[in-house]
């Protein structure tokens, strides 16, 4: 059963959330793929106000396509979300408090949802276009000149996702896959 | 000499970019569903149903945001002479067009460390064959890069033989796991030099995930493979289960004395390609 969650997510409802969670995101959360992270990274050094309030923010990494007539957006599931692996550990120590996107990370990330209480969930890369019919409303914030890749705040509404990187270490990736392997070779 | 306009060209590639991203093809459709009667673990067939719902249910929205970069092979017919422009130049219009007028994503940076949108989805990567004949084929494959970057070439030894492409094929898939969407389509070339082993396989991946290589050997290296793949249990979305990969295809040529070239192409249970006889 999958688990209805705000957005953006509180301290505490992030620390009851384990790996392995079926959940149902609803509320706001903001896109930033790789040219978008590389710009937010280099403003948090040059000490530039961002796009957005990193402290307790959600980001999901996706570069949607364009939006049809009466569409907020066009197709829009997960990228590989280690690509922003770089960038990630830093903005984590600055707040952000909820991924999501697709694939493995990096240990410096998996150290860094730990140490701040964040969780990294993932969706179902590949279903753009049913995972869009969850995305309400849409607006370019920042880097407009970035297309695809501009940072867009979002609204979700049930917004489908499983979380794979917990408060305290857990991995669902590795779990997983060996719960699988643990039921076929017996 | 046939003559076939350079405009139709253009209006050929366009509508095929836009089929491509929006419409999968039956051969992996009926793949999909196939592999969602085997899987056995539950996690797995949720998975496998909200993919084949994504495409059962879907209008003209692409399937994936990543429309890719498209990748066109031309079948240039030795009779067929171009009137009007340039083949080239037509094929980069009509990728601008169907990308445009279709509302695919523009994920085509002009220079790669400059980094700069182009705008329109060009240039398409072109592969031109000339063929006996007066037509012309053309097969339009939009390649996510979530799988592509998990593609690899190696240069293994000639002592290396089929078990060394055994194990490479097995490292790449294993190091690609959750990142490149399994259910993943995997090409493999064997053979040729360092560029061509690489089109051997991203030319596998264009063919039907119904036929087998045509030499009874690779046909059962690739039955082999594919379910030794499916044995690592990665898993749709990396999830666990048996569908980590949903074809294996195997294209070869002659090499070196020195070498055996083992390139393999991973894409995603995306695996769009459209194709028009002109």
């Amino acid at each position: 059963m999958a688990v209805s969650v705000q957005l953006p997510m509180t301290k505490e409802e992030a620390a009851r959330l384990r790996a392995g969670d079926s959940v149902l995101l609803t509320g706001t959360i903001y896109t930033a793929r790789d040219a978008a992270h590389k710009r937010i990274y280099e403003m948090m050094h040059a000490g530039e106000p961002l796009p957005f309030d990193l402290d307790g923010a959600s980001i999901y990494y996706v570069g949607p396509s364009p939006a049809q007539a009466g569409m907020p957006v066009g197709s829009a599931g997960p990228t590989t979300s280690s690509r922003c692996d770089k960038y990630t550990p830093e903005m984590l120590d600055a707040g952000l408090r909820v991924m999501v996107g697709k694939g493995r990370r990096s240990d410096a990330v998996k150290e860094a949802v730990v140490r701040n209480g964040a969780v990294y969930m993932a969706s179902t890369g590949g279903a753009g276009a049913m995972l869009a019919r969850c995305i309400k409303e849409a607006e370019v914030i920042a880097f407009p000149d970035l297309g695809t890749e501009a940072v867009r705040k979002l609204t979700v509404e049930n917004f489908p996702a499983v979380v794979i990187l917990d408060t305290v270490g857990g991995d669902y990736y590795e779990t997983a896959r060996k719960a699988y392997l643990s039921s076929v070779i017996k | 000499m046939r003559e076939i306009p350079a405009s139709a060209i253009t209006d050929t590639v366009a509508a095929l970019c836009v089929k491509a991203c929006t419409d999968l093809p039956e051969d992996v459709r009926e793949r999909i569903r196939d592999c969602r009667q085997a899987e056995t673990w539950p996690t797995a067939q949720d998975i496998l149903d909200v993919i084949i719902e994504n495409y059962e249910t879907n209008g003209t929205i692409p399937l994936c945001q990543d429309t890719g970069m498209a990748c066109v092979f031309l079948e240039v017919g030795q009779e067929v002479h171009i009137t009007g422009g340039g083949l080239y130049d037509a094929v980069h219009a009509g990728v601008a067009k169907g990308y445009t007028d279709g509302l695919l994503r523009k994920s085509v940076v002009g220079d790669p460390l400059e980094r700069v949108n182009t705008g329109d989805n060009t240039p398409a990567v072109i592969y031109t064959d000339i063929v006996p004949g007066d037509k012309l084929t053309i097969t339009v494959a939009p390649k996510g890069f979530g799988s592509e970057n998990m593609s690899r070439v190696a240069m293994l030894k000639p002592a290396d033989g089929v078990e060394g492409v055994k194990k490479f094929v097995l490292e790449t898939v294993e190091a690609a796991g959750p990142n490149a969407c399994p259910p993943m389509t995997i090409g493999v070339g064997i053979g040729g030099t360092f560029d061509k082993a690489a089109l051997l396989a991203k030319k596998a991946l264009l063919r039907d995930m119904d036929r087998h290589n045509p030499n009874p050997y690779y046909a059962a290296l690739e039955t082999e493979l594919l379910d030794a793949v499916n044995a690592l249990g990665i898993g749709p979305q990396g999830l666990g289960g048996r569908t980590t990969a949903l074809s294996l295809a195997i294209e070869t040529m002659a090499t070196h004395i020195a070498g055996l070239p083992c390139a393999v192409n991973i894409n995603c249970h995306s695996a769009r390609h459209a194709k028009e006889v002109l």
